[in-house]
This record gives C-alpha cells, sequence and structure tokens, in this order.
C-alpha cells in the first residue's frame, strides 16, 4: 500500500457531553492528526476513553463540540456511502438473507445500480466472504464470524472509499479473528482502501496498521502516534519476529499506563 | 402421531376432570353438566340460534379488533418511537387502560346509544389499548443500530422508513394484533350486556336468566374455541410473514 495525502483531518478537535446527571464530560481533548489516503490507521486506548466518539464523527452521526473534522476538505456533516462503517455489534439486518443484506445498499437511490451489476457484486462478495453457500439462509442461522463477514460485505458492496471499524473482532474468538485480520488484509490489498480501525487489541493493531494512534484516557489526548514499519502483504510468520514483538511490547506498555491512569481517576 | 396425541391429551385430561367432578359426590351433579349433555345442547343449539349467535359475535369482536389496532398501530409507532412524545402520553394511557370496559357501559350507552355501534365501541376500546402497548413496547426496543447502519450505507429518512422500520414493526403488529383479538373475546360478554338480542354473550346472560347451565356450558366453550381458531390462524400467518424470526412471541 502506497500512503497519498491527507483526506480525514481531524484539527484540534474536543467533544464534552452533557451527562445524565447534569453535568458536563470532557470526552476528547484537543485532539489533531491526519489519516492520508490508503493508509490503516489504529486508535488504541482504555475502553471509554472517546476513540469510539472519533469514529462517530467521521461517521457523521455527530459533530465535534469545538474544533473541526474534515474530508477533504469539506466538514462532515451526515453519514454517507463513501464512508462504510462496521459496528462492534455488527448491525446485520435479521429481517433480510445474506445475498438481501448485501444487495441492501445497492438497492437504495445513492448507489443504485442495473440487476446484472447487483447480482455480480453479491456474488463476488458472498465469495470472497465465504458466504455463497448460506446466500438465502437468515443471520440468526450464521455464527458470529460469519455474521461479522457479512457486514463487511454489505458495506463493501457500495465501493466505499474508507472504511471506520469499531472494534469489529472484539466478539470473536482468538483462531476466528485472527482469520477475520488476514480476510481484511487480502480484501484491502486488492480494493485499497483508507481504514479508520477502533481497538484494544495491541496484537491486532500492530499487526494491520500503517500507523497506531495512542490515546490517553479520558478526556483523551494523544499519547503517541507510532509508525509500524513493517511493508504489505504481511503473514502469520509476522507475529513470531522480534520487531513485531518490541513494537507490541512498547505499544502495549503506553497502553497499560494509559489503564492505569484511568484506574486513578476513578 | 406423536405429536396429535400430546397435542390431544390436555383436552382429553379436561374432559376427564370434568366427568370427575360431575361424579365425584363433591358438587350437586345438577349443578355441573356432562360433557355430553353440553355436546348435545350444543348440536340442538346449531340447529337453531348458534350460528348467528356465532357470526354476530364474530362480526362485533372482528369490526372492534379492525378499527381498534387501525388506530394503535399508528399511535403505537409514534409513542414508541419518539421517547418524549412517549413520556408524556404514557400516564394518560396506562389511566385509560386500566379502567374495565364493563364500567364504561353506562357511559356507552349515553352517547352510543344500544345499538351494534355501542357494542363495537367496547370492544374497539379494549383493543385499542392492549393493542397500544404491545406496539410501542415492541418498537422503543428496535435497536437504533440498524438505523445507523442504513444511514452509512446512503439511505434516505424514507427508505429507511419504508425498508427498515416497517420491516421491523410487522412482527409487533401482527402480536399487538394477536393480543387484541384475545382482549376483545374477553371482553365479548360485557359488550353484549348493552342490549344485545344475538351472540354469544347474549346467549350465555340469557341462559343465565333461566339456570340453563348447560347452554352457559356451550357458550363459553364456543368463545374460547373461536379465540383459539383465530389464534391459530394469526400464528399461520405470522410464520409466513415474519420467518427471520426464531420464534413468534
Amino acid at each position: 500500500m502506497t500512503i497519498g495525502p491527507p483526506r480525514i483531518v481531524f484539527d484540534k478537535v474536543s467533544v464534552r457531553f452533557d451527562t445524565p446527571a447534569g453535568g458536563r464530560m470532557h470526552v476528547v481533548d484537543d485532539v489533531s492528526y491526519q489519516i492520508h489516503d490508503r493508509e490503516f490507521v489504529s486508535v488504541i486506548g482504555p475502553s471509554g476513553c472517546g476513540k469510539t466518539t472519533m469514529m462517530n464523527i467521521v461517521a457523521g452521526f455527530m459533530q465535534p463540540t469545538t474544533g473541526t473534522v474534515t474530508l477533504d476538505g469539506q466538514p462532515i456533516n451526515s453519514p454517507g456511502p463513501d464512508r462504510g462503517v462496521i459496528f462492534q455489534e455488527y448491525g446485520v439486518f435479521p429481517w433480510l438473507s445474506v445475498k438481501e443484506n448485501i444487495a441492501f445498499g445497492l438497492n437504495l437511490r445513492a448507489n443504485r445500480t442495473s440487476a446484472d451489476e447487483r447480482e455480480a457484486v453479491c456474488q463476488r462478495y458472498m465469495q470472497l466472504m465465504g458466504l455463497s453457500d448460506f446466500a438465502d439462509a437468515w443471520p440468526r442461522m450464521l455464527s458470529g464470524g460469519m455474521r461479522q463477514r457479512l457486514a463487511l460485505a454489505r458495506a463493501y458492496a457500495v465501493k466505499p472509499q474508507f472504511l471506520l471499524m469499531d472494534e469489529p473482532f472484539g466478539a470473536l474468538d482468538a483462531q476466528t479473528r485472527t482469520a477475520m485480520q488476514d480476510l481484511l488484509l487480502g480484501v484491502l490489498a486488492t480494493e485499497g482502501k483508507t481504514v479508520m480501525l477502533i481497538t484494544h487489541s495491541v496484537e491486532e493493531a500492530v499487526y494491520l496498521s500503517n500507523r497506531i494512534i495512542v490515546m490517553t484516557a479520558r478526556p483523551t489526548r494523544i499519547r503517541e502516534i507510532i509508525e509500524v514499519p513493517f511493508s504489505y502483504p504481511r503473514s502469520e510468520g509476522l507475529h513470531e519476529s522480534k520487531e513485531f514483538g518490541d513494537l507490541r511490547a512498547h505499544v502495549r506498555g503506553l497502553v497499560m499506563q494509559e489503564y492505569a491512569q484511568q484506574a486513578k481517576q476513578r | 402421531m406423536r405429536r396429535a396425541a400430546l397435542i390431544l391429551a390436555p383436552w382429553l385430561a379436561l374432559l376427564a376432570g370434568w366427568y370427575g367432578i360431575h361424579h365425584s359426590g363433591f358438587v350437586n351433579p345438577a349443578l355441573v353438566p356432562t360433557p355430553h349433555e353440553v355436546a348435545a345442547r350444543f348440536v340442538e343449539l346449531m340447529g337453531s340460534r348458534l350460528p348467528m349467535d356465532i357470526l354476530m359475535s364474530t362480526q362485533r369482536v372482528f369490526l372492534g379488533v379492525l378499527c381498534g389496532i387501525a388506530l394503535a398501530v399508528p399511535v403505537g409507532f409514534v409513542l414508541g418511537w419518539y421517547k418524549t412524545i412517549r413520556t408524556f402520553i404514557d400516564p394518560l394511557i396506562n389511566f385509560f387502560r386500566a379502567l374495565p370496559p364493563i364500567a364504561l357501559i353506562p357511559l356507552v350507552i349515553v352517547y352510543f346509544g344500544v345499538d351494534e355501534l355501542a357494542k363495537v365501541v367496547i370492544l374497539f376500546y379494549a383493543s385499542f389499548f392492549a393493542g397500544v402497548i404491545v406496539m410501542y413496547e415492541g418498537i422503543s426496543q428496535i435497536s437504533p443500530i440498524y438505523v445507523r447502519v442504513a444511514r452509512t450505507l446512503g439511505a434516505t429518512d424514507g427508505e429507511i422508513f419504508r425498508k427498515v422500520i416497517i420491516p421491523l414493526a410487522v412482527p409487533h403488529m401482527l402480536t399487538a394484533l394477536r393480543v387484541a383479538l384475545g382482549v376483545a373475546w374477553a371482553t365479548l360478554v360485557a359488550s353484549e350486556l348493552i342490549a344485545a338480542q344475538q351472540g354469544l354473550g347474549a346467549l350465555i346472560q340469557n341462559a343465565g336468566s333461566f339456570f340453563q347451565l348447560d347452554i352457559i356450558y356451550v357458550g363459553i366453550i364456543c368463545i374460547g374455541f373461536i379465540a383459539l381458531l383465530m389464534d391459530l390462524g394469526l400464528r399461520v400467518l405470522a410464520r409466513r410473514f415474519v420467518s427471520w424470526q426464531e420464534r413468534i412471541a
């Protein structure tokens, strides 16, 4: 993957929420960073620190209290099919079959295509995600990993330029998780997208990303931005290398410090 | 075969219990007509007034539920979807829901007379409040994640309503319909207190005045069975419409 010009730009972003108790909670504090074209950026930090809040701003679900987030220089006002979002809880539509889930976006006015094209896209992603045998199955019959792949296929079908992923593999067992990471890298290698991944897993962040942004405990600031030097394509063996281990230890150290900090605040 | 036996077993046990009570000596046998006496009376009445009673009662229940649900679905939907509206309207709904329809009968007679309309109004009242609660409880539990996903895929508000909210609302509509139908049958006898000449409720009340216990049993059993059949019909319908659900509540 080659890195292009900045596309998503956080400029002095702060977020404060009104709490139900009537107070103000400071969630994000003066955060600035850039995500470049075709870059894979992971955001890691203690739970509840405001990572998801930052993703929600990029997705278009909320606005920062102060500062700006721009996409190709334009402020973000609403969600759109240019930004595919993978939620922690998948959000696979239970009333649609696997194939209808994938076709959902293609049937919307925003990205309507011909029936032939739609069929081709469905077939392609069902095959890629190993769902071809389950085209007419209801989502409730699928395993967690398959639902996750379905959510990915549905997001990919409308050809987003960005993928915003919030703990996408958090609920999966270790083996499925590794398989899903490799599948993601494989798809990205052919389709080249810009990715923002929210994760708790240091291992996952180091394995997948070009850059890792380590956030502090709430109100969250940038603790450190780490360049990951390994070239793509990456494979399983990378986990065993010394460089990988060193980087993982470094990132884990930072994250653990922030967890300790958070525990002290409570 | 096994399944049929399992379905029949509780009914047969009920019949056996019924005979048992009749012959037990604990109660005066004259106060508990036997099942075969009731069955004989049923056959006899089928040759005279019973078909018309069933028709009239079913028609009233149908009209009452139809109107009740026609209003309960949109109202329940709005209350379920908009939490702020719910906060203000909820106490009102619970106030009216607690009023027994039978207590309203004098007022209904004053405002709507003693004709068909009055009876249907009672059934409408009962089915609306039963339906609206089921509907809004169901809608309020719909996860907002589906709407968010649809938005990220580029759906407009109209598309979200048609392609996400309606499919999620259908199971709750069917449940509301089932509950309303049950409540309407349960309220039928009360509604037919209003000067009804025909209907299962009227049949029961007339028989009561003449101490015709076997006819009372015929009327009660007819109500139970018609309600059961309608519920089964709705379940079949539900299974068809919402086969994506694990099971129908």
